[in-house]
């Protein structure tokens, strides 16, 4: 008899969560951990804001107002790398830890201890990287790509900065892997390929990516290392080498790198937009080729960060070229997200209209795109606020927004509790003027010449970057109403019970909708018998 | 596909929080070391230990779940799919370094020698590969041959892919002694071409003025071939503890996906060998 009750209680310990603080360090269960990422990047989200916010205070007139321009550059590096390696990165990685196994009515991830460890090795490596800020010389300041030789002229935090990234690197290498085995190997019968939510796709080939390009990061900067501390000459013309060689790695981890940040992206619009058009995703196979066509493509377009670097007439034109191509596929997916709304029921609750902005300004940082892809215009375009306009725009109000949706969408199942809409649709409407204020003179800025990086500019700049960085502050205090909701939302919301679908009919459109919200400790103990499939 | 009840979730994990930290400390304790700093070597050390450690310990607990039959097949396909994913993320590190030896021989050591830049900065320069570039970093040196020691290297690391596959027969057919012997070979030779490799190394530094400040193919040199060195020793341990694990009975010859990773692995440093003994030794 006790021997049977022994049986049970330890039946019971493995099942549940284990007690106190210590139950987020050793984890291996996909929610604990997807929580854990999404709440690092959250927090990573306001630090990296934080530091825009440096930056923008400074630019708000010409002239040095408040900090000095090494450490100017500094936070354009530190902004940057804490955006895109802890911030945007591992809020798409916490998605996948959350939805992916549900959505393919799995377990949990295949690989549970090492899902715990590459979330360690995320937060290992942003303290690394973080503690460069308090170190002799500074923090990186030499851009976020680090080229040589201003790399080399960092202080003691270089080898601290390498290292960090080997550890980012590490960390998504080995959370790629564990997506890759999850999507290929855990999903529930009847769950084929084709059938999948198109969330789990694009990661699937986003995961790919990770596995492909983040050795070659690490490749470079570890010549960057063995160049300043071991006497090699890879980027170094006197030795024979070549510093462009950098640049050539570096954005042949670069380009994929941001299809990573803008690829989930899709994957999450394209869940939403069908939910609340009440409608199929119109085009659900050419979502899928698409996808794979953009990751595929952006392999061969890195040079196009360096025109003006002085390749081979060859190398432009190919580049240019290819460039181009990538606006047809990303075209498939913006028609087919208008399509699925065409004719829909559309409502417009917050997740809903952070899609729709996210369609229009994306599109936005598609066409500017376009027109720095022509390889003699880029000569006007390089290294100004042209540039940065374009990529906050495929980056804020694409990948930032769609984070934000996803976060509304699914905040309701992950707590069993409603946010408050009428907050939400605050926050979207603030966010979406203030990120058009912040960002859209830095077009004019561009094309009138005003460089990147600068920590002072001509007079004749001044009144678009004061507009600007309005609209920087608007926008960083909007997004303190998003920290209030989910920390309300999670304290209980606005008391209404969720029901398991939480939205009209989305357990038509995947599984994570047939289970309670919030979902239980473990999933799918016996994998789903129904699969649905309005979504394709 | 899934059947779940019987996939083994395990209900905690606290190796990957010990390794992490060592790792931070190994990484940081050598940014230390290589500003100068006094402190370096002991949290090196530190952190080295601790990583060991978290290998030892997260492995044999890995063996023993796996021997206690915890693992159904579909876990083992979950870890096959690592382990070569795994060898993929490898396969693209080392790409990189071939494509800085190929980039560099095809695209910039020509452009430095040629046009305006040998016209108006260093017409002395000859753009011939090997090279240490217009500035003669590192003085004089020789280049390394092929056909001695790596040529020789070559044969062993090609006879150690025989013999690894020969105990994998053996562990096939059920007969121990084979599989044993096998790796006991394997092994030896693993160690030997690393031997040999050190030999060679000895030898550039002291006989011939290769060294890693030795222009840019002093670096690429001593990159790939160094890299691979590790890789090869990474290797050669695994199979020692794959020996190990032999001689305690472990595997069956239906499920043995230890010893299947450390093969795979094995092959795949054997196969960045060819390439390094084509681009860097004879080419």
């Amino acid at each position: 008899m006790s021997a049977i009750v022994v049986e049970h209680e330890h039946d019971h310990h493995e099942h549940g969560p284990a007690k106190g603080l210590l139950r987020w360090v050793i984890t291996t269960n996909h929610k604990d951990i997807g929580t854990l990422y999404l709440v690092f990047g959250l927090a990573m989200f306001f630090v990296g804001g934080a530091m825009a916010l440096i930056i923008r205070a400074e630019l708000f007139e010409p002239g040095l107002q408040f900090v000095n321009p090494q450490f100017f550059n500094s936070m354009t590096t530190m902004h940057a790398l804490v955006m895109v390696f802890g911030a945007v990165m591992p809020a798409f990685v916490g998605l996948a830890n959350w939805m992916i196994p549900i959505m393919i009515g799995g377990p949990d991830m295949a690989l549970p201890r090492m899902n715990n460890m590459s979330f360690w090795m995320l937060v290992a490596g942003i303290l690394l990287l973080a503690s460069t800020l308090f170190m002799e010389g500074g923090s990186p300041a030499a851009g976020w790509t680090m080229y040589p030789p201003l790399m080399l002229q960092t202080g003691t935090a270089l080898p601290f900065a390498i290292f960090a990234v080997h550890l980012l690197g590490i960390s998504s290498i080995m959370g790629a892997i564990n997506i890759i085995a999850t999507i290929f190997n855990m999903r529930a019968p009847g769950m084929t390929l084709m059938k999948m939510p198109l969330f789990v796709w694009t990661w699937l080939i986003t995961a790919f990516l990770l596995i492909a390009v983040m050795p070659s990061l690490a490749g470079a900067v570890t010549m960057l290392l063995t160049d300043k501390f071991f006497n090699t000459s890879f980027f170094d013309a006197a030795g024979g080498g070549d510093p462009v060689l950098y640049q050539h790695i570096f954005w042949f981890f670069g380009h994929p790198e941001v299809y990573i940040m803008i690829l989930p992206t899709f994957g999450v619009a394209s869940t939403i937009i069908p939910v609340f058009a009440r409608k199929p995703l119109f085009g659900y196979s050419s979502m899928v080729y698409a996808t794979a066509s953009i990751a595929f493509l952006s392999f061969i377009v890195w040079a196009h960060h360096m025109f003006t670097v002085g390749m081979p007439i060859a190398g432009e034109l190919f580049f240019m070229y290819a460039t181009m191509i990538i606006a047809v596929p990303t075209g498939v997916k913006v028609f087919n997200w208008t399509a699925t709304m065409w004719k829909g029921a559309l409502t417009f609750e917050t997740p809903m209209l952070f899609s729709i902005a996210f369609v229009v300004l994306f599109t936005i940082g598609g066409f500017t795109g376009l027109m720095m892809s022509i390889a003699p215009s880029d000569f006007q375009y390089h290294d100004t606020y042209f540039i940065v306009a374009h990529f906050h725009y495929t980056l804020v109000p694409a990948s930032v927004f769609i984070l934000m949706a996803a976060g509304y969408f699914w905040l309701p199942k992950w707590t069993g509790h409603m946010y408050n809409e009428r907050i939400g649709r605050l926050h979207f409407w603030l966010s979406a003027v203030s990120v058009n204020i912040l960002f859209f003179p830095q077009h004019f800025l561009g094309l009138a010449g005003m460089p990147r990086r600068i920590p002072d500019y001509a007079v004749q700049f001044a009144d678009w970057n004061m507009i600007s960085s309005i609209g920087g502050f608007i926008f960083g205090a909007s997004q303190l109403l998003f920290l209030y909701i989910v920390i309300d939302t999670i304290k209980g919301g606005t008391g209404e019970k969720v029901t398991n679908e939480v939205w009209e009919d989305a357990a038509k459109h995947s599984l994570e909708w047939t289970l309670s919200s919030p979902p239980p400790y473990h999933s799918f103990t016996t994998p789903p018998t129904v699969i649905p499939t309005e979504h394709i | 596909m899934s059947t779940n009840e019987t996939y083994y979730i395990p209900p905690k994990a606290t190796w990957p929080i010990i390794g992490t930290g060592g790792l931070v400390i190994l990484l940081a304790g050598f940014a230390n070391y290589l500003n100068g700093s006094s402190a370096g070597t002991t949290m090196m050390i530190t952190g080295l230990i601790i990583f060991v450690i978290m290998l030892a310990g997260w492995f044999s607990l890995q063996s023993t779940e796996s021997e206690s039959g915890m693992y159904n097949a579909q876990v083992g396909v979950s870890y096959r799919m690592g382990m070569l994913w795994f060898i993929f993320s490898e396969i693209m590190f080392f790409g990189i370094f071939f494509g800085t030896l190929w980039y560099t021989r095809t695209y910039s050591v020509p452009w430095l020698g040629g046009g305006a830049t040998k016209e108006l900065l260093w017409p002395a320069f000859d753009a011939t590969w090997p090279t240490n570039g217009p500035g003669k970093v590192g003085g004089d040196f020789e280049p390394m041959g092929a056909w001695g020691i790596p040529f020789l290297n070559t044969l062993i690391l090609l006879s150690s892919g025989v013999t690894v596959t020969w105990a994998h027969h053996g562990l096939l057919a059920n007969k121990r002694d084979q599989l044993i012997k096998g790796l006991i070979a394997t092994v030896i030779l693993g160690f030997l071409f690393v031997s040999f490799q050190a030999y060679e190394y000895h030898e550039a530094y002291t006989e011939m003025g290769l060294t890693l400040g030795s222009g840019i193919y002093g670096s690429t040199f001593f990159m790939l071939t160094g890299f691979h060195g590790f890789h090869v020793c990474v290797g050669a341990i695994i199979l020692s503890v794959i020996l190990f694990r032999s001689w305690k009975g472990h595997f069956k010859p239906e499920n043995h996906f230890a010893f299947e990773a450390a093969t795979w692995y094995w092959h795949f440093v054997d196969v960045v060998w060819l390439g390094l003994f084509i681009f860097v030794y004879i080419m």
